[in-house]
């Protein structure tokens, strides 16, 4: 960090910190002489906006004139940053998200291709997206599989509730999901990247394009093509193949695998689909060597996760920490508990197809395995805390009615059987606790999960089943 | 008001981009507001496609409304995280206040009430946008006379 005789403000710009009043105090600090740099967010959501004036945390700001009131000490020593373990996060927030050096990454790419594959092999990296699938077999699909043309396609459609970490690093820290693209088409042989972005991250794609035009001012575009694609409005286009439509122009119904992208993805072509924070955590691997980075977590859980905790909790954000840390650390220690200050009720991990786990789950640590025991997954890394107001049944309702409404159609377990689900949900919630209704929801659950064409039918029934289950045990109702 | 003439050049423009249908039919809704008959026509005439084809595509996707939305255009988050800091209860006394369901827009297209997936702000919830404008810890005051930002 530079000195400076006029103070130097770090003011984010980032949805958040700007709904907040960001901008209008960037204004300000500009108005009173500060040198103003516009970086992305900490990430530290209760604390927005927060600046940071020649080294020292504000937040949140509401008034330049009584930011004593509100001071958090030196940036260097907050220990909400401190305490986690920045590995994808490490640059975002410090800086100006298009104050970008290319020393490092073109050293990468002067790497043999296999060398970079076994380091990715031997961090035990997996898929930061929901499904957990180890990343380095993709690459060497991709890589084995010869072919014209080949594609990296991110899959930056965040649509879980609770979750923003893609936003964060896009609007943070563009260069290093770049980065993350180029590296990984320099191993897999692929010279063309898309960025499926949603449509719901304006800020996000505005800031990735200028950063698309810094790397083509850098040359790097010249090596490997990148495209940024902004989506419609539909959370289905998070699955892969249904990405992969959407690409192409068309509806964005899911296909049948195989044959998996890796072979036949993109127009037909080899294609390597990743999550953002999955290529995001690339160059913290290539940076510490893949064995250093599996030594980080828990199990075959290895690195860190980008946890964003999120809903009814009073200190909520992302806090990106080591696989293996526990719910109740995460909820109580890092969360502060709920925000409307009443017992904790429930939290949702991974999204809108993650199950709802109780009081007596929040011990267990956040890995893949762990969660997978309790039939729940990590999804992408949020986790939506609830108090105890929260209403099981309508939480059930509203997976099925969210499966119905976010349905693409193709396959009929998920089209008609959400439907139905969320018939059978009402018709319980209205008082009707018959047996034979109860049979038809788990035998409709068993059918969508064992038959529907994607993940989204076919994991509807776990938010359904552990909340469901959950109120009816409590109603004593439960065979 | 765009003409045929304009949509059909913003059309055209897109040939040979990745998902080129798609991105036109944004486009025509970024400029337009909502996508016409007319509009449906010039897509499929520019990139050969049946008129069912872009039909469909439209179908599909949220954005891609078919109707003008109200001047002062509503969307209030309805996914869990806003759930459990209380959108339900917000949503409910929003349609109350504008006598309109959410997906309905008032006969004078003053309003519009929309409903929206996640807006990625989730520890901040309840979140809403009134146009392009996005609000966290959203209220029914502020979301009744909020105004456009300068």
């Amino acid at each position: 960090m530079r000195r400076a005789k006029v103070k130097r403000a770090l003011v984010p710009n980032e949805t958040l910190a700007n709904a907040l009043g960001a901008n209008e105090l960037a204004r300000e600090l500009q108005v009173r002489g500060h040198e103003v740099v516009r970086t992305g967010g900490f990430g530290l959501a209760w604390l927005e906006p927060m600046l940071v004036i020649d080294g020292k945390a504000y937040g949140p700001v509401q008034d330049l004139d009584a930011l004593d009131a509100v001071a958090l000490g030196p940036l260097a020593e907050l220990p909400e940053l401190v305490r986690q373990q920045r590995i994808v996060f490490d640059r975002c927030g410090h800086i100006d998200p298009l104050d970008y050096d290319p020393g490092w990454l073109l050293e990468q790419l002067e790497r043999e291709p296999r060398e970079i594959i076994e380091e990715i092999k031997a961090s035990g990296l997996r898929g930061r997206g929901g499904a957990g699938f180890p990343a380095h077999i993709k690459w060497q699909t991709v890589f084995d599989t010869p072919a014209p043309q080949k594609y990296i396609v991110v899959n930056a459609d965040e649509g879980d509730s609770g979750t923003f970490a893609d936003r964060l690093i896009m609007e943070g820290d563009p260069f290093r999901l770049i980065e993350g693209m180029m590296i990984s088409g320099h191993a897999t042989g692929a010279d063309k990247g898309i960025v499926y972005l949603r449509s719901e991250y304006p800020l996000a794609a505005e800031i990735f394009a200028n950063a698309m035009d810094k790397s083509r001012a850098l040359g790097l575009l010249e090596r490997f093509d990148i495209e940024l694609f902004i989506g419609a409005g539909a959370y289905i286009c998070g699955e892969e193949t249904s990405m992969l439509e959407s690409l192409e122009g068309k509806r964005g119904e899911v296909r049948f695998k195989p044959p998996v992208p890796a072979v036949a993805g993109l127009f037909g072509q080899p294609t390597l689909v990743h999550n953002v924070i999955t290529l995001c955590s690339v160059p913290g691997i290539l940076d510490m060597g893949g064995k250093a980075y599996a030594e980080i977590g828990t199990g075959a859980s290895t690195g860190t996760s980008t946890f964003q905790l999120a809903g009814n909790v009073k200190r909520g954000g992302l806090y990106e920490l080591p696989f293996g840390i526990s719910l109740r650390e995460l909820v109580e220690d890092w969360g502060g508990g709920t925000r409307t200050g009443r017992p904790f009720g429930a939290v949702q991990v991974g999204g809108p197809l993650g199950a709802y786990l109780f009081e007596r789950h929040l011990d267990t640590p956040l890995g893949y395995e762990d969660m997978a025991a309790l039939d729940a997954g990590i999804g992408h890394g949020g986790l939506v805390v609830f108090d105890d107001t929260i209403d099981l049944v309508q939480q059930a309702h509203y997976a099925f009615a969210f499966c119905a409404h976010e349905s693409c159609g193709k396959c009929t377990p998920c089209r008609i059987g959400s439907v139905r689900g969320k018939e059978a949900v009402a018709a319980l919630a209205s008082g009707e606790y018959t047996e034979d209704r109860l049979e038809v929801i788990d035998e409709l659950c068993d059918l969508m999960e064992q038959t529907s064409l994607c993940q989204m039918g076919g994991m509807t029934p776990i938010p359904v089943r552990s909340a469901l289950g959950e109120a009816l045990s409590r109603k004593g109702e439960v065979n | 008001m765009p003409n045929s003439e304009v949509i059909r050049d913003l059309v055209a423009a897109c040939v040979g981009q990745v998902g080129a249908p798609v991105t036109a039919l944004r486009k025509i809704v970024d400029t337009h507001g909502h996508i016409e008959d007319e509009h449906v026509r010039i897509v499929a005439d520019v990139f050969n496609l049946s008129l069912a084809d872009v039909r469909g595509i439209v179908s599909f996707y949220t954005d891609f409304r078919t109707s003008p939305r109200g001047r002062k255009h509503i969307r209030i988050c309805q996914a869990e995280a806003c759930q459990s800091v209380g959108s339900r209860a917000l949503t409910k006394e929003m349609t109350a206040a504008l006598g309109i369901e959410l997906g309905e827009t008032s006969d004078d297209h003053a309003v519009s009430l929309e409903s929206v997936y996640c807006l990625g702000l989730c520890a901040s919830g309840p979140c809403a946008m009134v146009n392009e404008r996005t609000l966290v810890h959203a209220t029914r005051e502020e979301l009744l006379t909020c105004a456009e930002p300068k």
